[in-house]
């Protein structure tokens, strides 16, 4: 990437020699990588359901695989912008659905109920990381009623207000005069 | 040399580059003292604005001195000057230049043929803003050159401080301009959406030019009391209505003047439910901008009244209400700030005491710290305000 960059950039312009520290934290690159996972994994649900419900022993619920399929693909994209904290946290919800929806297929007469132990394995290895990062990525904006500095010395008219209101004011009138 | 270099979003590092050279006759080499961290900066640092490759230098605000200059200077600039940097690159020469309409120089944009595509026709050079705009390094970095410097540059006379002349290049103009933009007369009332810097600077600028009530309107305490402290009325949007309380304070009739130094990143909140909605078109690249403000500013202005809009819009903004906008007779102004129109006049005003910019920072720190407070100026963590880095 930065090599076709490079390409793009004219000859004169600086390149890096030595790269520095990031402003991405690891919690950041979390996120990350478990909306690509979502990505990838909405993309299997939504293209091929039947894979995933003949894996389960839970065929007929397609469709709804489907709809899950949809649901991570959304997740995923929250998680890859700026409102990471908000996919996150839809994963993390998105990882009960998925567990709820397991645990329905979890029954003596389920001959693939092996791989559903697998699934709701995965899934609950998986939901701890998306509340981890979920945790990590909370925004960091000031509490509502945080403690904060006020400006109320901060005019920016070192002659004070009513000087550069009354300026302003003669200078209206002059232009005004000026003008008739 | 060291600089902030874009590496994607959310991701900027302070690396090691190549130090800059003279590359043309008309350039200049300025060791830079001091510059900050914009608005506009953050829009990139969210990659919002497309446009932007990883190795980018960031930075259109800063100052500093002549280190080497070409030999097509003319006399106009030489080593040793100390100089504010505008964030417009200008040539001085091109009809555009020459009716004082600077941001839309036709010359310095090298990329010239992706602005066409993109805007229809370009407009000029910009500093670390883009490859739409010429894909100039920018100044957040121990060096910059300045192309076309014999006219993209503003003298700084010995006497005033970095801090105080820093803002001549981009917010201080971006805030006159808009007012300027407002034909403000003494009965007005000019209400602003924002109170980032640019939205300060705009308060101080109405009120210079002579407005009878300034309305300020933002979220964040401590940026309501520094626009109290110059003079705004304000309004918070988070517990009041904003048109309600707009109409209150001018007998029912809306301000006659509107100024948008909000943005395309308008506030998402569960109580404007049109942001949220603006918020997933983004996300799924329907819509590029989350154009709140504008709908609102449209929505309150008084029939035949200006909206001036120095907030930063990259594309396409959906259900903006065309027929208020029509209906009502609104003058719509807006632009990059044609930076030089301003500056001399503004440089006196600051030479004579009427206006101190240095008011609105709120950080001094090393550029090293730069990663870090594209994010504390972003999350508004520590009251930040403005945030000025000394490379
Ligand atoms: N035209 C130009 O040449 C030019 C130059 C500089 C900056 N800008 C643009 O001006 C804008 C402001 O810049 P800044 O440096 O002050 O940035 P900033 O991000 O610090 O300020 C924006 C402010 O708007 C407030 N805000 C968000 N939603 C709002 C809403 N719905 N109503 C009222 N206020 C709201 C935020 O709380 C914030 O304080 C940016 O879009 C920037 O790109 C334009
Ligand atoms: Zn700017
Ligand atoms: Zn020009």
């Amino acid at each position: 990437m930065y090599y076709v960059a490079n390409i793009m950039r004219s000859k004169g312009d600086p390149k890096i020699v030595r790269s520095g520290p990031s402003s991405i934290e690891p919690a950041d690159r979390l996120a990350r990588a478990l909306g690509w996972l979502s990505i990838g994994l909405g993309a299997m649900e939504v293209l091929a359901p039947r894979r995933i419900t003949r894996a389960l022993g839970m065929r007929g619920s397609e469709g709804l695989v489907r709809a899950y399929g949809f649901r991570e693909l959304f997740s995923g994209v929250m998680s890859l912008s700026v409102d990471k904290n908000a996919g996150m946290w839809s994963r993390v919800a998105g990882d009960g659905l998925d567990a709820a929806t397991l645990l329905s297929g979890f029954r003596y007469d389920n001959p693939k109920k092996h791989n559903v132990t697998l699934a709701l394995l995965m899934v609950g290895g998986i939901a701890c990381l998306d509340y981890k990062a979920a945790q990590q990525t909370a925004p960091r904006s000031p509490a509502r009623g945080g403690r904060r500095r006020l400006y109320t010395d901060r005019s920016g008219f070192p002659k004070g207000i009513e000087a550069a209101r009354s300026s302003a004011k003669a200078l209206l009138s002059r232009t005004a005069v000026g003008a008739s | 040399m060291r600089a902030l270099v874009w590496h994607g979003k959310e991701d900027i590092r302070c690396d090691t580059v190549t130090d800059p050279g003279i590359e043309d006759p008309r350039d200049a080499i300025v060791k830079v003292t001091s510059c900050a961290i914009c608005g506009s900066d953050l829009h990139l640092f969210h990659n919002f604005i497309p446009g932007m490759l990883p190795g980018d230098i960031m930075g259109h605000e800063m100052m500093g001195e002549v280190v080497d200059v070409g030999h097509g200077m003319d006399g106009k600039l030489k080593k040793g000057d100390r100089i504010v940097v505008p964030f417009t690159i200008i040539c001085g020469q091109c009809e555009q230049c020459k009716r004082g309409n600077f941001s839309v120089c036709e010359t310095t944009n090298r990329k010239r043929h992706l602005a066409d595509k993109v805007f229809g026709h370009s407009t000029a050079g910009l500093f670390g803003y883009t490859h739409l705009t010429g894909g100039y390094p920018g100044g957040q970095a121990e060096y910059l050159r300045v192309p076309f410097a014999d006219t993209t540059h503003i003298k700084i006379p010995e006497g005033i401080s970095d801090e105080q002349a820093l803002f001549l290049g981009d917010i201080f103009p971006t805030g006159w301009q808009a007012a300027v933009q407002c034909d403000i007369e003494p009965t007005d009332t000019v209400a602003i959406w924002g109170c980032g810097p640019v939205g300060q600077m705009a308060i101080r600028s109405a009120l210079l030019l002579g407005a009878n009530q300034v309305i300020a309107i933002d979220c964040v305490p401590e940026r309501l009391s520094m626009a109290e402290a110059g003079g705004a009325t304000t309004i918070n949007f988070e517990s009041e209505s904003v048109v309600e309380r707009l109409n209150e304070l001018t007998d029912g009739k809306g301000p006659e003047k509107c100024i948008d130094a909000t943005g395309m990143e308008s506030h998402v909140m569960a109580s404007q439910p049109d942001t949220l909605l603006d918020r997933a078109k983004q996300m799924l690249m329907l819509e590029s901008d989350r154009p709140h403000v504008l709908r609102e500013m449209i929505y309150v202005c008084r029939p035949g009244g200006v909206i001036s809009i120095p907030g930063v819009y990259s594309g396409l903004s959906d259900h903006v209400p065309m027929g208020a906008l029509m209906n009502k007779g609104l003058t719509v102004r807006s632009g990059q700030t044609h930076v030089n129109r301003w500056t001399d006049d503004l440089l006196r005003r600051i030479e004579e005491g009427q206006i101190d910019p240095s008011f609105v920072i709120t950080h001094t720190v090393d550029l090293a710290q730069g990663p870090e407070m594209y994010k504390v100026f972003r999350d508004k963590r520590d009251s930040c305000v403005k945030v000025v880095l000394k490379p």
